[in-house]
């Protein structure tokens, strides 16, 4: 059973009357442990899919199966439940709280679970090791740099044990040797059996994922298997 | 996410916003501090009248000119004259009714009163002999005057016991010769230190027998007011019955409602005052009630500030799972917190003043009680957290009903 069904899914926006046609017709499954990167030029609705695949928006039409379940027509408070439960994000931008440690940040997707105050920590920093970052727990985010702060999305995404993380653009804020190493990491939860949803417009980028859906003018016009996969490698001895 | 948890993480966003914080508290502590101190002060200041009123003694009777009106003070208090109540009607009351022990009537003036070079600006007050026994008020040295002293318009005066120290410092007054509007009167004594009695410092004046005053200082035939003593607090309502029979029959009057004279018990006295005290208390509690608002209005202001200021926030904690609620609830306990703090800051600091306030009337003689009642801090508290809730309710739900994904975009 596919982890991501999705069936003739449309999407539209509605403002004053006026349709705007988002996507169109997507059809496509998503198996568990998949490395897909969904690739497309600015507008073609990408970032939409994304979001509509992510729980933070809703389709117009067609159907949308997440883990055999239809979530095509959930209430607001429902879509937040699967957010919290299996879903994590890396935005382009990191959208980490300012003026908040590092740890606190990671934590913070768990605060709206009933997860123990203990179970909290260590998840939070197990997660932080895992992208390197134990010795920054109590620095704030205006202390790190760019590569870091987007670790710390990437701990931040894999805290609760989402079974899909999305990247949006993860490496478009970053020099390309902290790019790689943010596709390094990605990589390796790939290996370690995350599925991961890239959204990106860059074709290099994408090709660090295994299969690339492309997308332009709302409609699915490619699916294919990456080839030449580029592998991100020895970057993360940078790190350390 | 449950309650304790939201407190705590709302701790730190407002420990991260020290100063707007503190700002934003101002408002509310200064409200509920003036509601506090308003509260405490009118208290304390109703506590003065009273004690002042209880210290003339319980069973007292007053008449006073001119119509009654149960609600308002007398008309006489005003400062309107009315020219018809005499001395001949006490003298009649008191031979008439036998449960009124004392009685006397009243006249007043200020006037310079001189000891050779020694000066001082006084009040007189003409009263019979029987004052000293409706007062409750002690000679201290020499005597008071007499009926007959008083019958006869005798020129003796008995001196307050500050104006005594203010013309005589340490010399005996008794038997010298003090000059009142060019007459002379003989010092037959000096009162005993009283204090403030009926809003009024009872040892800055002279006591003149009460013919004296009305003829040779006032040119008056009237008196002011009387007060009589009755011999037990159950006959007062009798005794001021007969009072109004009495004064009726005297003055020919066929019905109340025509009455030129007016009879109170101290109680009513009390009444009518607590009911003008009360009135002020509630008017000055609505005005501090205003700062409330006002501070309610900056509450808000700064929570509109902190959803548009903190969007991207509201975006990041949906897309990780925080449902619409949670971020109410978060802006809520936010404001409430706020106000809360800033109503116990304004709650501590409105008791200090309120102390502060009582000790020095304290100091300068009142009998001043320092009153903080718990309804007060209790209403302080629900005030505080009922205008974090009032004023964060409409920033919250702002908040609470953003598009994730157009927060995150959010520049």
């Amino acid at each position: 059973m596919a982890l991501i069904e999705v069936v003739d899914l449309d999407k539209e926006y509605v403002n004053e009357e006026v349709v705007t046609p988002v996507l169109h017709g997507l059809n496509f499954k998503i198996e568990k442990g998949e490395f897909v990167a969904i690739m497309g030029p600015s507008g073609s609705g990408k970032s939409t899919l994304m979001h509509i695949l992510g729980f933070l928006d809703k389709l117009s039409k067609g159907k949308f199966v997440f883990d055999g379940k239809d979530v095509s027509t959930l209430t607001d408070d429902e879509l937040a439940e699967m957010r919290s439960k299996s879903v994590g994000f890396v935005f382009q931008a990191f959208n980490l709280l300012p003026r908040t440690t590092v740890l606190e940040n990671v934590i913070l997707p768990l605060i709206y679970t009933k997860m123990s105050e203990k179970e909290r920590m260590s998840k939070s920093k197990a997660a932080l090791s895992s992208v390197g970052l134990d010795h920054r727990l109590q620095f704030v985010p205006s202390q790190l740099s760019g590569g870091e702060k987007q670790r710390v999305a990437i701990a931040r995404a894999l805290v609760n044990e989402p079974a899909v993380i999305f990247a949006d653009e993860p490496t478009g804020n970053l020099d390309s040797k902290s790019g790689l190493q943010v596709m390094q990491i990605l990589q390796e939860l790939n290996e370690e059996g995350h599925t991961i949803i890239l959204v990106t417009h860059e074709k290099y980028t994408a090709e660090h994922a295994k299969r690339i859906l492309r997308i332009r003018d709302g409609e699915l016009v490619g699916d294919e298997i990456v080839n030449n996969r580029q592998i991100a490698n020895g970057a993360k001895e940078l790190i350390k | 996410m449950n309650l304790f948890e939201q407190i705590r993480s709302v701790w730190k966003i407002i420990g991260r916003n020290k100063v707007r914080s503190i700002l934003t508290m101002l408002g509310i502590v200064i409200g509920v501090m003036a509601v506090i101190v308003v509260m405490s002060v009118g208290a304390g200041a109703q506590s003065l009248i009273l004690n002042q009123i209880k210290s003339m003694g319980s069973n007292l009777v007053g008449v006073l000119p001119g119509q009654a009106d149960e609600k308002g003070p007398p008309a006489s208090a005003m400062g309107i004259v009315i020219t018809t109540l005499k001395d001949d009607d006490i003298k009649a009351l008191l031979k008439e009714i036998p449960s009124l022990t004392a009685g006397t009537g009243y006249v007043k003036g200020a006037e310079t009163i001189s000891w050779g070079d020694q000066k001082t600006d006084t009040n007189f007050t003409g009263v019979s002999a029987q004052y000293t026994e409706v007062e409750d008020a002690k000679v201290e040295f020499g005597r008071f005057f007499t009926e007959e002293e008083e019958r006869a318009s005798t020129r003796v005066v008995v001196l307050g016991s500050t104006v005594a120290k203010d013309l005589f410092g340490d010399q005996d007054p008794l038997d010298k010769q003090i000059k009142i509007k060019k007459t002379l009167f003989n010092i037959i004594g000096v009162m005993k230190e009283r204090g403030t009695s009926g809003m009024q410092n009872q040892d800055n004046q002279v006591f003149v027998p009460l013919y004296t005053a009305q003829k040779l200082l006032l040119g008056i035939d009237y008196i002011s007011f009387a007060r009589f003593k009755v011999d037990n607090a159950e006959d007062v309502n009798s005794a001021m019955e007969q009072m109004n029979v009495i004064l009726r029959d005297r003055h020919k009057i066929d019905k109340p409602e025509n009455d030129d004279f007016n009879v109170r018990s101290t109680a009513q006295g009390l009444d009518a005052i607590m009911s003008i005290t009360n009135a002020l208390k509630m008017f000055l509690a609505a005005i501090a009630a205003i700062a409330l608002i006002v501070g309610g209005v900056g509450i808000m202001n700064i929570m509109l500030a902190a959803v548009q200021e903190r969007t991207r926030e509201i975006g990041l904690r949906k897309a990780v799972g925080a449902k619409n609620s949670d971020i109410t609830v978060q802006f809520l306990v936010e404001s409430i917190t706020i106000t809360l703090i800033g109503g116990i800051i304004g709650i501590i600091l409105g008791i200090f003043i309120s102390y502060s306030v009582a000790k020095v009337a304290q100091q300068m003689g009142y009998n001043w009680d320092f009153v903080i009642s718990i309804s007060a801090i209790i209403i302080g508290c629900i005030v505080s957290v009922g205008v974090g809730l009032l004023f964060g309710i409409a920033p919250a739900r702002r908040a609470s009903l953003l598009d994730p994904i157009e927060a995150l975009r959010h520049e």
